[in-house]
């Protein structure tokens, strides 16, 4: 143990924030493995203030830790800095926990969030000694897994992951240690590296991309077909059924050094039905699971005591549509004006007057303003997306947010959307000094801040056969909006590099021929491309061109229904009939409503898998029209008057 | 109100936090430690916390300080401020290597950052032989003046440093946890104007050392006739440190 330590602290001295490579956190773990554990390196990769906050990589940390037959620790993408002094020294890819190198694990298991963090996948993979290709790796070597919500399409990274998991993790890894433990213990012998994978192979959830072989058509994919027997042809995704069989984490880690979201997180549930049909987190995270409103109060309970924090977030994919929210919330907020203040966030606001009223009891969010996502600027468009916000919905979210004592707000918005106009795109400028004019009824302070970023088509969306917008014209886009708020006062404008969303576009609907690509742009020095100080789509045309590939087959062609798409093996539940229906009411503007509160459209997730929703109210929640079926808020059963100074 | 003393250690891999990332570790600690911590006012409280002298990110401490205010409350019963009790409550909510090796309540008066004359250090140099340091500080001692050059605005200043430097000398093992026993010294610098950082002695002793670790072992305020620590380390915590490292 602690090999690594004694050289890393000469290190430490000569890089930018050393404390993030201590770990020390208060709930970290220092594993003392047995010989027969299956040992795990979670591994998230980006640098630790993001990657620490990560809950699914803190919940399989507790799980794997809390099982018999495993351990794990986890490890984060090094800076350049540290990258560049490891490299001169020799020093391999470590834990954070106990500073074991990479290798002392049987597994190095990559939680894949953004696809623009692949090049630190392949650096870090590196940085641990072991080979770039599964195809090079023994029997010996890690076993190089990865999870997360990019892994519904892991084709560009198919020549470097032993096995994809699909969706939930919380069981499938407990069957992914048996199988490691029982190959282990049968004693592992050159050439056996096969067997192991075709074992991973039969657990459902588990992809294993060397297993199976891609016929091509010209530069489409004609068939993606097991290799062997007993390989699936297509592998579905593990879904837990209930949140409350799994109330972690139990110990969330508090960081002793400043990350993103610090904070505790309790997840409220997790799913979601608006059906908005950009969100690719939506589609594949179905059917919605809450927690039980009594689990989630003893996890603030517990957590706030146990941490220290003074802020807890509810999070999911849109926190006000919980149904135990306005409960939970002044539960909170009461309890704390008793002891410490505590506040509350919700990291996805819905924009409505409900929410706003939620909101403003929270109080604390005034400071830093409040944050909304209509995400197009015209009712047509919103349709399209299937985000069903009326313009009355906006403007009595808007209304009430500046009565309630808010003097900003922040907008976020996509542009480069199926079937926009420049009247849609417009539509954004519209809305912002919309709001301001409403705000300045208010306070003359008022402002906004407008948000745009690309739209980026994803797998196992409606939009997957749309072509995205190249950069030109979404730099013409933004340039109409920039031209259009010049003399808007109090708003103010920003925008997503449409660079750095190409780069994403090529990789999120790529084949297996990107990985030539992406391994190209991480030898050319393309690391942390989320970052825009070290991103350059210089990196990514080249290597494109490299490689003989075309960025237009790849980013902006639009896709037919009879396309093989290079994720077609794999499976969300969804069926490909209900997403092509969908794409086709999106063309027709024609909106969907949620299946909690209303009938069953049959889209698999639920009835592929004999699970269902699990959601406290059988009624949508007040004041939101969005998706709910109702019309509009009639009445809104919280106070909207903010409350005192953290109480 | 009710002002609260506490002496601490960093050490270890903590020592690599900087100072506000230890200001907010401490602040959850008082947070969960039930103490009645005063706040400060506003729409995020925060406990009132006073801090000594900076300790520079990667050196350690045998020796750091916080005054808290506490909330004297008529109604409520006045928890114990008694040192082992205290000791042992902060135990568990500190990282590893932030340990309270002594607790007092004590007078309002001037602040620790302008109370302190004087820290003791031990340093580990690196990439240097012993008997070169030893030359450097025999020299550095035997000087009537020694000549620093800082930049200010600019501009390239001289200043004579040597009536900073109280101690010096070369020491063999240091017996602080995790350090080798290369080449040591331990030296006293005081606080009064011009100054001198540990950084800049070891660049005038020896430039091509490394400092491998730095440790401030004390801090030193005037007493009465004689210097002493702002709160000294009694046996009973000194046994609690030894635990906890
Ligand atoms: S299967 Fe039916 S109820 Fe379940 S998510 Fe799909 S549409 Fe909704």
């Amino acid at each position: 143990m602690d090999e690594i330590w004694p050289r890393l602290e000469r290190l430490l001295p000569r890089v930018q924030k050393p404390a993030r490579y201590i770990g020390c956190e208060d709930g970290a773990q220092a594993p003392e493995p047995q010989p027969e554990q299956v040992g795990w390196l979670l591994v998230y990769p980006d640098t630790y203030e993001v990657g620490l906050p990560n809950q699914g990589l803190q919940i399989l940390y507790e799980i794997l830790n809390e099982h018999p037959l495993s351990w794990a620790e986890r490890g984060y993408a090094p800076w350049s800095d540290l990258d560049q002094l490891m490299r001169q020294e020799g020093l391999p890819f470590f834990s954070v926990d106990t500073h074991r190198p990479a290798s002392a694990f049987d597994i190095m298991a990559f939680n894949l969030s953004a696809e623009l963090t692949y090049t630190n996948l392949l650096n870090c993979i590196d940085l641990a000694g072991i080979p770039l290709r599964t195809a090079h790796r023994s029997a010996d070597t890690p076993l190089v897994l990865a999870g997360g919500h990019c892994t519904y399409n892991p084709e560009p990274l198919a020549d470097f992951l032993d096995a994809v998991v699909l969706g939930d993790g919380e069981e499938v890894i407990a069957e992914i240690t048996a199988v490691v433990h029982d190959f282990r213990s049968a004693g592992r012998t050159g050439g056996s590296r096969v067997d192991l994978h075709r074992a991973l192979a039969a657990v459902p959830g588990v992809y294993v991309p060397s297993l199976y072989d891609v016929e091509w058509d010209g530069p489409a994919v004609r068939s993606v077909t097991p290799r062997y027997p007993g390989v699936p042809e297509r592998v579905e995704k593990r879904t837990v059924a209930d949140l409350a069989d799994w109330p972690y984490p139990r110990r969330q880690l508090v960081p002793v050094t400043e990350v993103v979201h610090d904070r505790l997180n309790v997840e409220v549930f997790r799913g979601c039905t608006r059906g908005c049909r950009f969100c690719q987190a939506g589609m594949i995270t179905r059917p919605v699971r809450e927690r039980p409103v009594q689990q989630v109060r003893q996890m603030i309970a517990d957590g706030l005591e146990r941490t220290g924090y003074d802020e807890v977030a509810l999070t999911s994919l849109s926190s006000a549509d919980y149904s135990g929210i306005a409960e939970v919330v002044s539960e909170t907020v009461r309890s704390a004006s008793s002891g410490r203040p505590v506040s509350v966030s919700l990291p996805s606001l819905r924009v409505d007057a409900f929410t706003v009223g939620v909101a403003a009891e929270i109080g604390r969010a005034r400071r830093t303003g409040l944050t909304f996502a209509p995400e197009a600027g015209t009712w047509r468009m919103r349709q399209v997306i299937n985000k069903l916000i009326s313009d009355e919905d906006f403007d009595g979210a808007v209304e009430s947010a500046y009565a309630s004592g808010w003097r900003r707000m922040k907008l976020y918005f996509l542009t480069g959307l199926p079937s926009e106009t420049d009247e849609d795109t417009l539509g954004i400028a519209e809305m912002a000094r919309r709001a301001v004019s409403i705000g300045r009824r208010h306070t003359k302070g008022a402002s906004v801040t407008v948000s745009v970023g690309g739209f980026v088509p994803k797998p196992f969306t409606p939009f997957q056969w749309f072509g995205q917008n190249t950069v030109a014209e979404l730099q013409r886009k933004i340039g109409l909006l920039r031209d259009d708020l010049r003399r808007a006062g109090g708003v103010q404008l920003k925008w997503h590099d449409p660079k750095a969303t190409l780069a994403e576009g090529i990789v999120s609907r790529g084949d297996r021929r990107l990985g030539a690509v992406i391994e190209d742009v991480w030898r050319n020095g393309g690391v942390f491309q989320e970052w825009s100080e070290c991103f350059d789509i210089d990196r990514w045309t080249a290597a494109m061109e490299r490689h003989g590939l075309s960025i237009d087959w790849y980013a902006h062609r639009h896709r037919t229904e009879d396309e093989v798409l290079p994720w077609e093996h794999l499976s969300a539940g969804l069926h490909k009939d209900f997403l092509w229906q969908d794409w086709r009411d999106a063309l027709d503007a024609v909106g969907l409503e949620d299946c909690r509160w209303t009938p069953c459209y049959d889209c698999g997730a639920c009835t592929g898998y004999g699970i269902e929703h699990i959601v406290a109210s059988a009624v949508p929640p007040a004041g939101g029209s969005q998706g709910t079926g109702m019309s509009r808020p009639v009445a809104v059963p919280v106070r909207l008057v903010p409350s005192g100074a953290g109480a | 109100m009710t002002r609260l003393r506490v002496r601490y250690t960093k050490l270890g891999k903590i020592r690599f936090i900087g100072h506000r990332d230890l200001a907010r570790v401490w602040e959850r600690a008082l947070r969960r430690s039930g103490l009645p911590i005063a706040s400060t006012e506003g729409f995020s409280p925060r406990p009132k916390m006073h801090f000594g002298l900076a300790l520079s990110t990667g050196f350690e401490s045998l020796g750091e300080y916080l005054d808290v205010d506490l909330i004297d409350s008529t109604d409520a019963p006045q928890p114990s401020y008694a040192e082992e009790v205290l000791i042992a409550r902060f135990a568990p909510l500190l990282p590893a290597g932030v340990a309270v090796q002594a607790v007092a309540v004590i007078e309002r008066g001037k602040s620790l950052q302008a109370a302190v004359t004087a820290c003791s250090w031990v340093i580990d140099l690196d990439g240097v032989a012993p008997t070169a340091v030893g030359g450097a500080v025999d020299r550095f001692l035997a000087a009537d003046e020694v000549i620093l050059e800082r930049v200010r605005d600019d501009q390239v200043v001289e200043v004579d440093v040597r009536a900073c430097v109280e101690e010096l000398e070369l020491i063999g093992a240091c017996g602080l946890p995790g350090w080798e026993s290369g080449t040591s010294i331990r030296l006293d610098l005081g606080t009064a104007s011009p100054g001198l950082k540990v950084m800049e002695l070891i660049g005038l002793l020896a430039p091509e050392a490394t400092a491998h670790r730095v440790c401030r072992t004390h801090q030193w305020i005037e007493g009465a006739g004689s210097r002493q620590e702002p709160l000294a380390v009694t046996t009973a915590s000194a046994l609690a440190e030894r635990q906890a490292s």
